[in-house]
């Protein structure tokens, strides 16, 4: 995401610090909504199975791949790339929840974190085989047109991604509020073994939260790799998420957008800051991290998770 | 009874307090321990210098994770950020020496202090949360830290990293393998022997008691807090004395070596060893690097075929990594010691093992 925060404050015509600092605000942003889309995933998966998933990133990346290897080797249409990148990806899930996790069912939280880090290194070296690790362009589809907001000039991409981020969000909203699987899996959530005895597969459900989750997290690939470049390092914003969840609280969906958009906020607001005041150098990477300590110093569930009450 | 193929008993036979918390379980397997360790005096004269570095680095991986394996199998808090420790306890002792001249000899254990008064910093927001909290807490802890070095360099030496003097042990330089085998010996030896000694005190116990159910522990007069403390300040002190041996090992230590990906290393070492055992520290820290030789051996072999392999060794080595987690996880959560027991069970019963 770094490269995308120094692209962006070329663009727009640096002469005031006033300038710079809106230009970095719409920057992060933009940024922080597909954190924040990221983060959806994130708790989509922790709140339905209880499992942390360490290797979102590379999930991410993998779309991105995916994605750019249709369109660039086998010379589909974007569209119809991407559309077969999402149904590779929705495979994926399953076959991944289906393999290693379902085994883990029930095993200690330690387990359980560390089978994904496990997945995550296995899946990064893979890549790394496979794709190589350098960093490849798509073709470009949404042009390089620039389109000018309050005097700002934004590219196109980072409006599509916007869009795109805010359409994610809303389909999220109305899956969970009114359709049928939606609340089956809202219902696993709150309470498995009810969920269970009014007739919801929880096996289902479980499959379908990685399915979804690995479907959307390919979407925010694809967005990152037009806006950018597929590559390896994307997967770093898997890492990236996990400030922005905890902000949030783990198990609310809202609060992971909430806490996505501050995190990328707060990235910009201390790269902005410590380069005009501070000069500490690297606080875009690290500031996200003093803040997530503090909160959960102050908050240990976050700012919007629930505090769960234990009894003996 | 001429039948018994081995005199040893064939269940808990202890009788009194004292023998359930004996430091080992038979004479026999004491008699083995000290055994082993008096073999190992002897193995620079015998092995080439390839094998004594790997058992160096073994050893010093394998004191490491013990510390790991205080706050993960002992106290059951999970840490993402033991490379940290395992960094700031190289640069802390290669700092003290180059800075202070105290001899590298006693700075070795007083930058494993210092890592201990790093860890229980980072330990105080750890005291109050548990589980994923706690690893995302501890992962921002390894991004600080790793931050703080490339940053400090009145400390580390910024991006070019520092150099660590020989050390030096009353008069004789420790600058051969060789050499360096003993001294790490040493402290594999009293490390393994202080933690094995934690595991039996009533701190231990309360460790333990914490990790199982928090809750009754705290209702049992257990104080949380300190406890939790506690065993941040005592996984710091191995993972910085681990740092530490390192550092001297190589001379010279720079940033790019800890990252996170080292902490995971460890988190494997202790899962795939056993969590909560002192010796499937060692055979976990044994496997992890013994794992990317065998691979090496396995692509070379597989290149003589498939003649692509041979570029890809790297990432097959890598990949061989998370493999073996998730494998381990799921086939044999409880790890090798686990299945070594299972193995002394079927022998000691024999032959009626089922």
């Amino acid at each position: 995401m770094q490269i995308l925060a120094r692209k962006n404050s070329w663009l727009g015509g640096v002469k005031m610090n006033w300038d710079l600092l809106f230009q970095l605000m719409i920057n992060g942003i933009i940024v922080g909504l597909l954190y924040g889309v990221v983060a959806m995933c994130f708790v989509l998966i922790y709140k339905s199975t209880q499992v942390v998933n360490f290797a979102q990133g590379e999930f991410l990346v993998l779309g991105a791949w995916v994605c750019w290897f249709f369109v660039m080797k086998w010379q589909l249409p974007f569209v119809l790339a991407f559309l077969f990148a999402m149904a590779f990806m929705t495979v994926f899930g399953i076959l991944v929840q289906m393999v290693i996790l379902r085994p883990l069912i029930g095993e200690p939280i330690i387990s359980v974190i560390m089978v994904t880090i496990g997945l995550s290194i296995f899946m990064q070296a893979l890549m790394n085989w496979v794709f190589g690790n350098s960093a490849e362009r798509f073709p470009s589809v949404f042009g390089d047109e620039t389109i000018s907001i309050g005097g700002l000039q934004v590219e196109t991409a980072y409006l599509m991604s916007l869009v795109l981020s805010l359409v994610v969000m809303g389909l999220f909203y109305y899956f969970f509020k009114f359709s049928r699987y939606g609340l089956a899996m809202r219902a696993t959530a709150y309470n498995q073994q009810v969920a269970q005895s009014l007739g919801i597969s929880v096996k289902q459900v479980f499959a379908m939260a990685w399915a979804i989750s690995a479907l959307v997290s390919c979407i925010a690939g694809v967005v990152l790799g037009l806006v950018n470049a597929v590559s390896n390092s994307l997967a770093i914003i898997g890492i990236k998420v996990f400030p922005a969840v905890i902000v949030g609280g783990l198990d609310s969906i809202v609060g992971a957008v909430i806490g996505g958009v501050i995190i990328g906020l707060l990235e910009n607001l201390a790269e902005f800051f410590d380069g005009q005041f501070l000069h500490i150098g690297n606080m875009y990477t690290v500031a996200p991290f003093y803040v997530l300590i503090i909160i959960l110093m102050i908050r240990p569930y976050g700012l919007f998770g629930t505090k769960d009450i234990e009894r003996i | 009874m001429s039948h018994v193929p081995h005199p040893r008993p064939c269940g808990d036979f202890r009788t009194t307090y004292s023998d359930d918390t004996s430091l080992f379980r038979t004479k026999v397997e004491g008699y083995a321990v000290y055994l082993g360790i008096f073999a190992l005096l002897f193995a620079p004269l015998v092995f080439n210098d390839f094998y004594i570095s790997q058992m160096i680095l073994i050893g010093i991986y394998a004191i490491a994770a013990l510390g790991l394996n205080v706050l993960v199998g002992f106290t059951g808090q999970i840490s993402l950020g033991h490379s940290a420790f395992f960094g700031f306890g190289a640069f802390a002792s290669a700092w003290l020496n180059n800075t202070t001249g105290i001899p590298v000899f006693i700075c070795i254990p007083l930058a494993g202090l210092m890592t201990t008064a790093i860890g229980m910093i980072f330990g105080i927001p750890a005291a109050r949360l548990k589980g994923l909290y706690l690893a995302i807490a501890t992962l921002a802890s390894q991004f600080i830290l790793q931050d703080f070095f490339s940053r400090a360099d009145w400390f580390s030496g910024g991006a070019y990293g520092s150099a660590a003097e020989v050390v030096n042990f009353l008069g004789i330089d420790l600058d051969t393998d060789q050499k360096y085998f003993y001294l790490v010996l040493f402290w594999v030896v009293v490390s393994f022997l202080a933690v094995s000694n934690l595991r039996r005190s009533r701190d231990g116990r309360a460790l333990v008691a914490v990790r199982d159910h928090y809750l009754s522990a705290e209702i049992m007069g257990i104080n949380l807090t300190r406890y939790r403390i506690m065993s941040f300040g005592v996984s710091s002190f191995f993972a910085g004395l681990g740092g530490a041996l390192y550092a001297h090992y190589l001379q010279y230590v720079s940033v790019e070596g800890f990252t996170i990906l080292l902490s995971i290393q460890f988190l494997a070492m202790i899962i795939i060893g056993g969590l909560g055992s002192v010796s499937g520290s060692l055979l976990g820290a044994i496997f992890i690097l013994l794992l990317p030789q065998f691979m090496e051996e396995i692509a070379s072999s597989a290149a003589v075929v498939f003649e692509g392999i041979e570029q890809s060794k790297a990432y097959i080595k890598e990949m061989s990594v998370g493999a073996v987690i998730i494998l381990f996880l799921i086939f044999e959560p409880e790890g090798l010691i686990h299945r070594w027991r299972l193995i002394r069970a079927s022998w000691k019963l024999y032959p009626f093992s089922h």
